[in-house]
């Protein structure tokens, strides 16, 4: 093994090692907030209504809420590492099961704006970065302006348009199979994606201008290197480190935002539910599902910073660049 | 290889009344001003002159490296051939034939490739060479830069070798596609002061042994006189100055050049201090159309300096672009007295 | 032109260095948009031509008329006079978050810089660790412990953006704790704090600027998703979050004004903000 393979080593240790510290005071923090909560646990775990006995005697045999707080914590833990996490006190359900049923919704909307985001944001982006002229000027000022466009704004933009004008697709709901399910979740994807593929596609052009800048390109060129070449060998790969990084970051962000989105076009998703059970104070649901979004969103943050190690290899220890 | 020979004399490098201007503020300013010399085979001529005189952009407009929007005029021929007008497969020949070595070997080399790949990229891409053969190539002209261990080296990224290390990497890359011209951009002002020495003993032997021809561009004119045959002076986007290097120091025609002489500090001269040459140099855009445009920091300038530009004359077998080369010719001041 | 033509060399931007910025058309528009913005904010009530908060049911999503220039909203309240009044919690949120923030940001990040060694190895892990929670979702989180209403969203948001700005401004710290007057200073026997505040942050006040104008933006966004989602700001108060919620369903009823006037509202300071702060990113970064 090669010095720079064993520095790598190095580098995804310590990131992994990041990754769990990270994961346990985010667990920490969530479960700790049935203590943070007005009143007595069971209060904030009964989100102030007053339960039949036995199902109080369940909420604290699954809190064990005689033991000490560490204690608490570790038994919550396991459990929600064995895929337990408590019950709906609204739904009296398994929080497991419940976003179960809701998973696949959230993971398509951001699966759907991911493709978006990366596929017009990066493409546009290197256009506008290699052509000068009208598409590069509308380009830019269109991104400047959709880079600050709220999703929910730009979701009722969108139902006005193409749902209620042109009437292209649903408003609302899931839809069945999968072409509907498609169809239904257009719109949405397009209001997660809007102000990310903006910023993504900005700043595709504006490291692609960098990169063409670069005196190493001026090298290539003295050696007669041909454009194509040099534009995929020598822009490109160096622009892809940025371009990386930057729709890394903003996809792991469509985790949170999805829940806007998923409200305003009713989409039974779990960011929808986790706003739901935030008004009802269904603590445990809330719980449940913090835990999985911040979960998913650290380990994709995490995979952004091992893909930019990979990519550039002047990183060795240090983290992102900003 | 079907390379357009000169006739024996002739020169392999000639540049003819170029004159370059760029767009700047939205007007067009003139960065080179009626830019004339030739390199034949083999020689080695140095390019001498202040930050912004245009030494740069001289070697860019050879290599046809300018900005965008630079509008040329004049010509620069390349074995005869006019290398404006070169496109396509010829304009890739040529710069098989006319290699660059630059300032800064850091933000010369691209980062995340590793120097086995930014060697032989022109190899295996312009002449098809296969990589192990490439490689194989890379491997030996290393050695003779003096890296031994190249197998090892071409493995590596630039970030993990020093200046030094790496600006002689630069020079083996641009010597892997045999060229006949090296266009040497202040190849040792980035690096420190041994290693300097190192390289430009590596690049001077390395250049005798293969023959080749060298601009060898330079703000030391001491450095520029010991390596070069011949050399040019230039000021304010002009060639002020072409000179036998030997005669350079001794003998300058041009006042600019005794100036630039005179700054220098010399070990043998026992100076008590160094002159500086009073006031900023000019840009080639800020030079007047009708005077000499060395006049406003000119300690011999008079009113004919101010009347028009002085043409390019030849004086004691050298040329000179000076309005009173002739009587001041021996009498201007290079050394100091204390 | 080929790209290999497009590609400026190191000559030319020295050539392009000397070139002037001039105040844009752009920057002005910006500050102009975020004087109006603040001015409603503070005055908001004072210009309100009717009561907010009167509901009318007969006038439900009643058109724009001469008198009501924006019409009626779901639930025949003046829509003009809801987005007046509705300025002052929706600036007055983002700027908590923002002053919070950019507080505990510069502290942190000074205090990073400045002692180096443990301390700032135990800040910069305390802050990557925070870099786990995205803001949305901890403002949902403490709005379901704490309460909706814009005070647990605020601290959540507060808390989630630190990290981003005291990274920054840790890195600027460093630079600037680099530079040689520094240690001039120390030699002269001035004290750490003094040091700090008279020389280290004044130095870095541009980016500081820069980083709370583009701050105030994203908090903007943020708090007015809260707000929509019904965990910020509560009805009937006048929000422009509020009121893209409550004025959705016109959307599809044909009377889209009431929450597209509050969206544009957002969009307007969020894009003049962003655009701002961008601006003077740029001019920090070109006066180094």
């Amino acid at each position: 093994m090669g010095p720079a393979e064993s520095v790598h080593l190095r580098f995804f240790v310590r990131r992994l090692a990041m990754l769990l510290v990270s994961l346990l005071v985010a667990s920490f923090v969530i479960f700790a907030a049935i203590y943070l909560a007005p009143g007595n646990p069971i209060a904030a775990l009964s989100g102030g209504r007053s339960l039949p006995p036995d199902s109080l005697h369940v909420l604290e045999a699954r809190y064990h809420l005689d033991q000490p707080f560490i204690v608490q914590y570790w038994y919550w833990l396991s459990n929600a590492f064995h895929g337990n996490l408590g019950i709906s006190i609204t739904l009296r359900e398994n929080v497991s099961d419940l976003i179960a049923s809701r998973i696949s919704t959230t993971a398509g909307l951001v699966l759907y704006s991911s493709i978006l985001i990366i596929v017009i944001g990066v493409g546009l982006g290197i256009l506008s970065g290699f052509k000068r002229g009208l598409l590069d000027t509308s380009t830019l000022v269109i991104t400047a302006i959709s880079a600050s466009l709220p999703a929910f704004v730009a979701a009722i933009v969108l139902i006005l348009v193409f749902a209620v004008q042109l009437q292209w697709f649903p408003s609302l709901g899931n839809g069945v199979g999968f072409i509907d399910q498609v169809r239904h979740l257009t719109l949405p994807a397009f209001a997660l994606a809007v102000s990310s593929l903006a910023i993504v596609a900005r700043v595709t052009r504006a490291a692609i201008r960098e990169e063409a800048r670069r005196e190493h390109v001026q090298t290539a060129v003295s050696r007669g290197i041909p454009t194509a070449e040099l534009i995929r060998r020598h822009v490109l790969r160096n622009a892809a480190i940025p371009i990386t990084t930057i729709s890394g970051i903003t996809v792991a962000s469509l985790i949170a935002v999805a829940a806007v989105v998923e409200v305003v076009f009713g989409l039974a998703g779990l960011g929808a539910y986790l706003v739901q059970s935030a008004q009802s104070k269904d603590l445990a649901v809330v719980q449940g599902i913090s835990l999985l979004l911040v979960t998913t969103f650290v380990v994709m943050n995490v995979l952004v910073d091992v893909l930019y190690a990979v990519l550039d290899p002047r990183v060795s220890l240090g983290s992102r660049a900003q | 290889m079907n390379r357009a020979e000169p006739a024996a004399g002739a020169p392999l490098l000639e540049l003819e009344g170029v004159t370059v201007r760029l767009p700047v503020e939205g007007s067009m300013q003139a960065v080179l001003q009626d830019v004339s010399f030739a390199i034949r085979p083999g020689e080695a001529l140095g390019l001498v002159g202040e930050s912004g005189s245009g030494k740069s952009m001289t070697a860019r407009a050879i290599d046809r490296l300018l900005p965008p929007g630079a509008a040329v005029t004049g010509r620069v021929r390349f074995g005869g051939r006019d290398v404006m007008t070169l496109s396509g497969a010829d304009l890739k020949r040529f710069r098989g034939e006319v290699a660059m070595i630059f300032q800064d070997p850091r933000a010369h080399t691209n980062p995340v490739r590793r120097i086995g790949d930014f060697m032989t990229e022109a190899l295996r891409t312009n002449a098809r060479v296969p990589m192990d053969e490439a490689a194989r190539r890379a491997v030996d002209l290393l050695a003779s830069v003096g890296i031994e261990d190249g197998d090892r080296r071409l493995r590596q990224y630039p970030h993990e070798l020093s200046g030094g290390l790496l600006q002689r990497v630069m020079i083996a890359t641009a010597l892997l596609t045999r060229p006949r011209l090296l266009l040497a951009d202040e190849p040792t002002t980035a690096l420190d002061v041994t290693t300097q020495a190192e390289v430009l003993a590596i690049l001077d032997n390395l250049r005798s042994e293969l023959s080749l021809a060298m601009l060898f561009i330079t703000h030391n004119l001491e450095l520029a006189a010991a390596i070069c045959d011949r050399t040019v002076v230039m000021y304010a986007g002009q060639v002020v100055e072409v000179r036998e290097s030997n005669r350079l120091h001794d003998q300058p025609l041009h006042p600019y050049t005794a100036a630039l002489a005179a700054a220098r500090p010399s070990i043998d001269a026992t100076a008590h201090r160094l002159t500086a040459i009073p006031g900023r140099p000019l840009s080639a855009f800020e030079a007047p159309a009708e005077a000499c445009a060395f006049t406003a920091r000119c300690p011999y300038a008079a009113d004919v300096c101010r009347e028009r530009r002085p043409a390019l004359v030849e004086l004691d077998g050298g040329l000179t672009r000076c309005a009173r080369a002739r009587e001041l010719f021996g009498r201007l001041e290079v050394e100091l007295h204390a | 032109m080929s790209v290999a033509a497009g590609l400026a060399t190191a000559a030319w931007r020295r050539y392009r260095a000397g070139r002037q910025r001039r105040t844009s058309p752009v920057l002005i528009a910006s500050a102009a948009v975020i004087v109006l913005a603040t001015f409603v904010a503070v005055a908001g009530p004072l210009l309100a031509p009717y009561n907010p908060d009167l509901p009318d049911l007969s006038q439900y999503f009643v058109g724009p008329t001469p008198d009501h220039l924006l019409g009626f909203d779901a639930q025949g309240r003046d829509v003009l006079s809801r987005l007046l009044v509705g300025a002052r919690t929706s600036m007055l949120g983002p700027l908590a978050v923002t002053l919070m923030c950019m507080t505990l940001g510069s502290l942190l990040a000074v205090t990073a810089a400045w002692r180096g060694g443990i301390i700032d190895a135990f800040i910069s892990s305390g802050l990557d660790i925070l870099f786990a929670f995205p803001g949305i979702l901890l403002a949902v989180l403490a709005a379901a412990v704490f309460g909706a209403g814009l005070l647990a969203p605020v601290l959540a948001l507060s808390v989630a953006y630190t990290p981003y700005v005291a990274r920054v401004l840790r890195g600027a710290a460093l630079r600037e704790r680099a530079q040689p007057y520094i240690a001039a200073l120390e030699v002269q026997g001035a004290s750490s704090v003094a040091i700090c505040l008279r020389h280290l942050i004044p130095n870095m006040l541009h980016l500081i600027v820069a980083q709370a104008t583009t701050l105030f933006g994203y908090a903007m966004v943020d708090l007015a998703a809260i707000s929509f989602l019904g965990l910020g700001v509560q009805p009937p108060s006048a929000d422009w979050g509020v009121m893209v919620s409550e004025n959705q369903q016109g959307i599809i009823q044909g009377f889209p004004i009431p929450a597209l006037a509050a969206g544009v509202c957002i969009v307007f300071v969020v894009i003049a903000f962003n655009l701002l702060g961008e601006r003077l990113y740029e001019r920090g970064e070109a006066r180094r």
